[in-house]
C-alpha cells in the first residue's frame, strides 16, 4: 500500500477504504443491478467480488441512519444479497437502485462444505431461504456431485430461485403449501420421499428453524449427513457479543452452518 | 484444566482461587450460564458475568463493534435482562461452575450508588466468588451522564454504598481517560473496595468517509484490542504503584501470553480477556496458558505469581541481573 493510493479522486469514493491491514470495516459498495425476484423480495448485485467467500457465509450490510444487519450471500463473484423487504432496513435498502451503495463488513460465518462421500446431494430451500441454494450448487458440482434441488413457499408467487438453479443443470422440485405451484404441502414431503428411495446421500437446507428441524429428524431416520443453515439476529458477527446464541452454539462462528452427524 | 506440568499459573484474588490468571472480561459472551460455562469449559481461569443494571436494557442497535484495524471499537449499550433475572443466570452459572473448580464475577451498573447498591443486593443472592462494579462504561454517556470513574469522588460513591452490604471480595472497573487513575484506585481502595479491575475500554470514534457519519449507531464507542495494550498496561503500572497490595485484574489488549506476561509484570494478579476471542476464537484459554507459561520458564521461575511487578524493579528480572 503507498500513500498515494489514499489520495484518490472522490469519483472513487468507495474505494477509499483499501483492502489490507485496515481492518473491516463496512465498506461501501455500488449497486450495479437490482434484480426483482417477486413481490417483495429484491437481488442486489454488487460491483465487487468476495472471491474467498463460500455459501452459508454471511455479511453484515449496513444503511447509514438505518441499522445494520445480516445477509447470507447469494453469490460471490460479484457479491449478490437476495434481500425480503420486511422492516426498516431492508424496506430502505428496496428503495436503492442502480449506483446507490450499500455498506458491508464480511464475510463472515461457517460456510458448507461438500460431504466427502456424497455423490447426490439434496438442496432444500424454505422461503427467501432459497438464496445461496445456487451458490451451493455450483460448488457442489464442481467438486463432481450432482445435486437435486427442493424448493418450498406458501403460494406460488413465494417461490423464487428456480431458473439461477436450472440453469446450472440442477433437477428442482417445487412445493406450495396451498398448491398453486408444484406438488402441495411442505418441502420436506419429496425430501423424505427421495431418501427413503435412497435417491440422497446428504442434505443441506436454509429457511425457517421448524423446516431445518425437520430436515434433522429426516437425516438422522435415514442416516445421512445433514448441513444447516441457521437464521438469528447477529450484533456484532464475531463471537463476543453473545445475541445469536441459539442453544450454547454462538451462531455467527460456529454457524450459521451447522453438521448433523447421523 | 490441566496445566503446564513444571509451572504454576494458579493465583488467588482476595482468596479465590483461580487455576490459571485468564479471566473472561465482563461484556464478552457472559450473556448467558451456558456460554459463561463453555468459557470456564474451554480453560478460562474465572468469568465475568456481562454487567447488569436494575431493570432490562436493550443496549444500542446495530452497528454496534467493528474491527478498525487497529482493534475493535464497541457501543454495545449494556444490555441485560435486569437484576432480578440476571440473579437466576448467575445463579445457574455458579452450579454449572463449581464443579469445573472456575470462579465467577456478576458485574453490575448503575446510575446512582443507591441503584449500585440494589443491583448489588439482589445479584448477591446467587452467591457469586466475586463482585466487580462497572463504573466505566463510556457507552451510556447519554442517559448515565459521566462516569463513576471519571472521578474519585464519584468513584468511592459507588463503593461506599456497595461495601458495607458485600461479604464477598469487591473489584472495581476504573476507566483509562483519567489524569491519574492510581488516584482513583488508592480513594477506593480506601473506602473498602478488595480489588481493582483496570482498564475498561477508551472512548473513541470511527467516522465512515463515504457517508460522513460515525459508523456506530452510539456514535462514539470504546477502543479495545492491540491498540488499547499500552495504555491498559500503564494503568496498571500506576495502580500497583498507589496501591502495591492490592490485586489487580489487568484488562486491555491482550491477546498473547506475551501481552499477559507484560500485564502481570505491571502489577497485575490476573488478566482480562476480551476481544482477543475475536482474534483468536474462544478457544484460546489453553494456548494462552502455554505461552504465559513459556515466558515463566523462560525466565528460569515456576510460578506465574514470579513475574508479578517485575517491571516495578530497577533492575526488571532480579535472577538477571548480573547477566545484563
Amino acid at each position: 500500500m503507498k500513500a498515494s493510493d489514499f489520495h484518490v479522486p472522490v469519483a472513487c469514493a468507495p474505494r477509499l477504504r483499501p483492502e489490507g491491514p485496515y481492518g473491516l470495516l463496512p465498506r461501501a459498495l455500488p449497486i450495479r443491478e437490482v434484480c426483482r425476484e417477486n413481490y417483495r423480495i429484491l437481488t442486489f448485485v454488487l460491483d465487487d467480488d468476495l472471491p474467498e467467500a463460500r455459501p452459508g457465509q454471511f455479511v453484515m450490510v449496513w444503511l447509514p441512519g438505518h441499522k445494520e444487519a445480516p445477509f447470507s450471500l447469494a453469490y460471490h463473484r460479484p457479491i449478490a444479497l437476495t434481500v425480503a423487504g420486511v422492516g426498516p432496513l431492508t424496506k430502505a435498502m428496496h428503495r436503492l437502485g442502480p449506483g446507490d451503495v450499500l455498506w458491508l463488513r464480511g464475510p463472515y460465518g461457517h460456510p458448507f462444505t461438500p460431504e466427502s462421500g456424497s455423490q447426490h446431494p439434496l438442496l432444500v430451500g424454505g422461503g427467501y431461504g432459497v438464496a445461496p441454494l445456487a451458490f451451493l450448487a455450483e460448488h457442489l458440482r464442481a467438486v463432481g456431485q450432482q445435486p437435486v434441488a427442493f424448493i418450498g413457499g406458501r403460494t406460488a408467487e413465494d417461490i423464487i430461485g428456480v431458473a439461477r438453479l436450472e440453469a446450472l443443470g440442477v433437477p428442482v422440485f417445487v412445493t406450495t403449501e396451498d398448491g398453486s405451484k408444484g406438488e402441495a404441502g411442505l418441502v420436506t414431503h419429496p425430501v423424505s420421499r427421495f431418501l427413503a428411495e435412497g435417491r440422497g446421500d446428504a442434505l443441506y437446507g436454509v429457511g425457517p428453524h421448524g423446516m431445518l428441524r425437520a430436515l434433522a429428524r429426516l437425516a438422522h431416520t435415514h442416516r445421512v449427513p445433514a448441513q444447516l443453515s441457521w437464521e438469528a439476529y447477529m450484533g456484532c458477527a464475531m463471537g463476543l457479543c453473545g445475541m445469536c446464541e441459539h442453544d450454547g452454539v454462538l451462531l455467527c462462528v460456529e454457524g450459521p452452518v451447522r453438521r448433523v452427524i447421523p | 484444566m490441566k496445566q503446564p506440568a513444571d509451572v504454576d499459573l494458579s493465583i488467588t484474588l482476595c482468596g479465590v482461587r483461580l487455576p490459571n490468571p485468564f479471566v473472561l472480561a465482563s461484556g464478552i459472551l457472559g450473556t448467558s450460564e451456558t456460554l459463561l460455562e463453555k468459557a470456564a469449559r474451554l480453560g478460562a481461569g474465572a468469568v465475568t458475568a456481562k454487567s447488569a443494571g436494575l431493570h432490562p436494557r436493550a443496549g444500542h442497535e446495530n452497528p454496534i463493534v467493528v474491527d478498525w484495524g487497529g482493534g475493535l471499537i464497541n457501543a454495545v449499550g449494556l444490555p441485560n435482562p435486569g437484576a432480578h433475572r440476571e440473579a437466576e443466570v448467575l445463579a445457574e452459572a455458579k452450579a454449572r461452575l463449581a464443579p469445573l473448580g472456575v470462579p465467577l464475577i456478576a458485574s453490575i451498573f448503575g446510575g446512582t450508588p443507591e441503584e449500585f447498591a440494589e443491583v448489588a443486593r439482589i445479584v448477591l443472592a446467587a452467591r457469586p466468588d466475586i463482585l466487580e462494579v462497572n463504573i466505566s462504561c463510556p457507552n451510556v454517556h447519554d442517559e448515565y451522564g459521566e462516569p463513576f470513574a471519571a472521578s474519585c469522588a464519584g468513584a468511592v460513591s459507588v463503593v461506599e454504598a456497595v461495601r458495607p452490604l458485600c461479604p464477598i471480595p469487591l473489584f472495581v472497573k476504573l476507566a483509562p481517560n483519567v489524569p491519574n487513575v492510581g488516584r482513583i484506585a488508592a480513594d477506593v481502595v480506601a473506602a473498602g473496595a478488595d480489588g481493582i479491575t483496570a482498564i475498561n475500554t477508551m472512548p473513541g470514534m470511527v467516522i465512515d468517509v463515504e457517508s460522513g457519519r460515525p459508523v456506530l449507531t452510539n456514535r462514539s464507542g470504546g477502543l479495545s484490542g492491540p491498540a488499547l495494550k499500552p495504555i491498559a498496561v500503564r494503568c496498571v503500572y500506576e495502580i500497583a504503584q498507589a496501591v502495591p497490595d492490592v490485586p489487580i485484574i489487568g484488562t486491555g489488549g491482550v491477546t498473547t501470553g506475551n501481552d499477559a506476561a507484560e500485564m502481570i509484570m505491571a502489577g497485575a494478579t490476573a488478566v482480562g480477556v476480551g476481544s482477543a476471542v475475536y482474534y483468536r476464537g474462544l478457544d484460546l484459554f489453553r494456548p494462552l496458558c502455554e505461552e504465559l507459561a513459556a515466558v515463566v520458564r523462560h525466565h528460569g521461575a515456576k510460578r506465574v505469581e514470579q513475574l508479578r511487578g517485575l517491571a516495578h524493579r530497577s533492575h526488571g528480572v532480579p535472577w538477571k541481573e548480573n547477566k545484563l
